[in-house]
């Protein structure tokens, strides 16, 4: 077993340990850093996984950006009554029963297509362009440069949405 | 190198908690933080299969993911927001205004 293996699965443990703490937490700024964490844990998995840049991009986006909104909201809002109710619908047998057979589904058909595959070669693409970074920027820009544009229209899209809902009166 | 079907094992445990924090808590802002775990889940089995087979699309395609949950998050927030100004609780069990 390589070094690279060792810390997949440590990090990985890690990663659904924090996954698990973030759906049963009863505060809600609990799971918001219990999330972070996670992203954390995910970006280290992707390093792993020889995905450099989008390790830098998990902890910018997501730990920094939407974690960071979400707390906003959540102290915006006050959740104080909400720590104190009930926590869980009337739902967590049937919830808990459908996560675990969809595990159950997707991880037969894991077994059944890749259980005597042999280990995966290394990113040899990205070594064409001199690296992570720039291999996906090269092709970022040349073969998929519309939906990359596509994505940003999507942006201000959202921006505009997100502005109209949470503003409390259009003024005309 | 790690093996594909550790990496596709780790993803779909990942779905499966996100999964179920989406569906059985009560609070609407882990029910949101269930679902960017459903959505990270679907990028590390991206990235593990784009670094198994060597393309690097796989990874341009979690880049693209990040964004829509980037958008998906603030929208979803700023509907949060709009609906706790009028009902004044993060209760899912309160939000049925769309209810038949």
């Amino acid at each position: 077993m390589s070094w690279a293996q060792v810390f997949f699965y440590i990090f990985a443990g890690l990663t659904l340990l924090c996954a698990l703490m973030v759906v049963t937490r009863r505060n809600a700024v609990h799971s918001a850093i219990f999330l972070i964490i996670t992203f954390f844990f995910m970006a280290a998995v992707y390093v792993v996984l020889k995905a450099e840049l989008l390790a830098a991009i998990q902890v910018l986006v997501y730990a920094g950006g939407v974690v960071g909104l979400m707390l906003y909201v959540i102290m915006l809002v006050k959740g104080e009554e909400a720590s104190q109710i009930k926590q869980n619908l009337g739902q967590v047998v049937i919830a808990a029963f459908i996560a675990v057979l969809l595990a159950l589904q997707i991880g037969s058909v894991v077994y059944l297509y890749f259980a005597n595959k042999p280990a995966g070669k290394a990113a040899a693409a990205a070594l064409k362009y001199g690296g992570n970074t720039e291999g996906i920027g090269a092709l970022l820009y040349t073969k998929y440069l519309f939906p990359f544009e596509v994505a940003s229209v999507l942006l201000l899209a959202a921006m505009v949405g997100a502005i109209v809902l949470a503003k409390n009166k259009l003024e005309r | 190198m790690v093996p594909l079907s550790h990496v596709i094992i780790f993803s779909f445990l990942l779905f499966a908690i996100g999964m179920f924090g989406a569906l059985a808590r009560r609070n609407v802002f882990i029910v949101l933080m269930g679902i960017e775990l459903m959505l990270n889940a679907v990028n590390v089995a991206l990235v593990g299969f784009s670094s198994h087979l060597g393309n690097i699309a796989g990874q341009i395609m979690a880049i693209f993911i990040i964004t829509v949950a980037a958008g998906e998050a603030a929208v979803g927030l700023a509907i949060v927001v709009s609906i706790f100004r009028n009902r004044m609780s993060v209760n899912i069990d309160s939000f049925n205004l769309l209810r038949w």
